[in-house]
């Protein structure tokens, strides 16, 4: 399977990329490392005209330490992520995530920014993103923004970045003493989360929900359950709450919504809440 | 919508050697490789980035060349299985192939193969399960997973 015919251009920088989104509009699509991009293109589910190809802006594939936070360039790969000595001092739990993305392979190629930026429920960085208070900085015409994650994700497959910005950063907050565990289930190894459920414990605890809804969630129930005083299993036993879990071949959503619990509750025990 | 399709001159070293061409930009590398450039070692499996029976070693990571366009590949580094060998001294993850009878059909085998190297160049001695996991990407219809691990086992006690 071959993608339908577009036109390549390259940005050079990412003043570059924003003018290409700008010249082309609506018929344009940015490419990092193709890794959702490419199958859509090969099934035709996405058929841009134009592909803005940013994999060479190599000064957003670096990760640093930010005072505070630890800034992650948009192209840094999965597993630069993982492997990354700051974020597994700093940060483990977004390091470990990266690492259960995909296969070795997909890890070369596949960038947290088009992660992000692609929306997917289904994906392991956004719901840790989500979970850590994670900053999103946005690059466009008007110059630089910074989007917190709890106003990222807007819904299936949309974010709030618009058609003429660049995801140029990913900030998170430096961690190094929280307690945390990420839940991926899945039914093959290299498979996308079934479900998946994050738990970050720095004082208060944080849980998040993979593929449990048309966005990555915060399972506010459990945080509010063992913010009352609630036992870690009476805490997991809410995680479906408010959510809208998708059905498919791997799952009911009723199946799902078993699976949120009891991965919440390991997530919970692992992070020591 | 009407597409002014404009090729793009590439140019790529595979195995060492310099190539440069015109592609579409829709060119896939895998049919970049088999068809123009005739390297047939790099499989079709499935198509959908599953299997890894495509993968090929770009500018030294084993990546999945059914998800990457040719373009991407301008001015990188490409290995195939027909470039792993030194002369007729096949590479250790080759040789550990033959030894432990790595293979079935070999349909998987140079996918397999390009994805070991890789692991043991990310993890030089890694124990049977970092083994499994490391070639999570790579599917074996014939499904004789023990003996591709021995042989992988087996490169990383011999080189
Ligand atoms: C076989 C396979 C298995 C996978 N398994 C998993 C898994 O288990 N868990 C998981 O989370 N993911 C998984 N993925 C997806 C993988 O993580 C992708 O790498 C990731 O979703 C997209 O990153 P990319 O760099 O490849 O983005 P691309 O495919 O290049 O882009 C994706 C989208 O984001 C946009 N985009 C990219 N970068 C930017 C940017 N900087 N600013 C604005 N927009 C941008 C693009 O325009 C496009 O719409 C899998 C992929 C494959 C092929
Ligand atoms: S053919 Fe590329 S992963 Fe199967
Ligand atoms: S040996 Fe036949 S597919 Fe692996």
């Amino acid at each position: 399977m071959i993608p339908a015919s577009f036109e390549y251009v390259r940005a050079e920088s990412v003043d570059h990329a924003v003018s290409l989104l700008q010249e082309h509009g609506e018929e344009a699509k940015l490419l990092a490392g193709g890794h959702s991009l490419l199958p859509l293109m090969k099934l035709r589910l996405a058929q841009p005209g134009v592909l803005i190809d940013i994999g060479r802006l190599g000064d957003l594939a670096n990760i640093r330490d930010d005072g505070d936070m630890v800034s992650i360039g948009a192209l840094t790969h999965h597993a630069q992520i993982e492997h990354s000595p700051l974020l597994r001092q700093e940060c483990p739990v977004v390091s470990h995530t990266a690492g259960q993305v995909g296969d070795l392979q997909v890890r070369h190629r596949g960038t947290i920014g088009g992660s992000v930026a692609h929306g997917d429920s289904a994906s392991d960085l956004p719901t840790v993103l989500l979970a850590v208070d994670a900053v999103m900085v946005a690059h466009g015409p008007e110059g630089t923004r910074e989007i917190p994650a709890s106003d990222f994700f807007t819904g299936f497959w949309e974010t709030a970045l618009t058609d003429v910005e660049l995801l140029t950063t990913i900030k998170v907050p430096k961690l190094p003493n929280a307690g945390w565990s990420y839940q991926k289930f899945n039914r093959r190894a290299q498979d996308w989360a079934i479900v998946g459920a994050v738990a970050v414990k720095n004082g208060t605890t944080r849980v998040g929900l993979t593929n449990m809804g048309s966005i990555p969630l915060r399972a506010t129930a459990v945080e509010a359950a063992l913010q009352a005083g609630a036992s870690l299993s009476d805490a997991a036993a809410v995680a479906a709450e408010g959510t809208n879990a998708p059905a498919d071949v791997n799952g009911s959503a009723a199946y799902r919504e078993h699976l949120a619990r009891v991965l919440v509750r390991r997530a919970l025990e692992e992070a020591g809440s | 919508m009407a597409i002014a399709v404009v090729n793009r001159r590439i140019e790529v070293t595979v195995n060492g050697k310099a190539h440069v061409d015109e592609v579409e930009p829709r060119t896939l590398l895998i049919q970049y490789l088999r068809e123009k450039l005739d390297l047939t070692g790099s499989h079709v499996g499935c198509d959908t980035s599953n299997c890894g029976a495509c993968t090929v070693l770009l500018d030294g990571v084993s990546v999945k060349s059914c998800t990457v366009l040719a373009v991407q590949a301008d001015e990188c580094a490409v290995t195939t299985i027909e470039g792993l060998a030194d002369g007729d001294t096949f590479h250790p993850v080759q040789q550990g192939f033959v030894e432990k009878h790595g293979l079935q059909c070999g349909y998987c085998t140079p996918g397999m193969i390009m994805a070991a190297v890789s692991l043991l160049d990310e993890n030089p001695h890694p124990t049977e399960q970092e083994i499994r996991e490391g070639i999570e990407g790579n599917l074996c219809r014939c499904t004789g997973y023990k003996n591709i691990v021995d042989a992988i086992q087996w490169a990383a006690e011999n080189s």
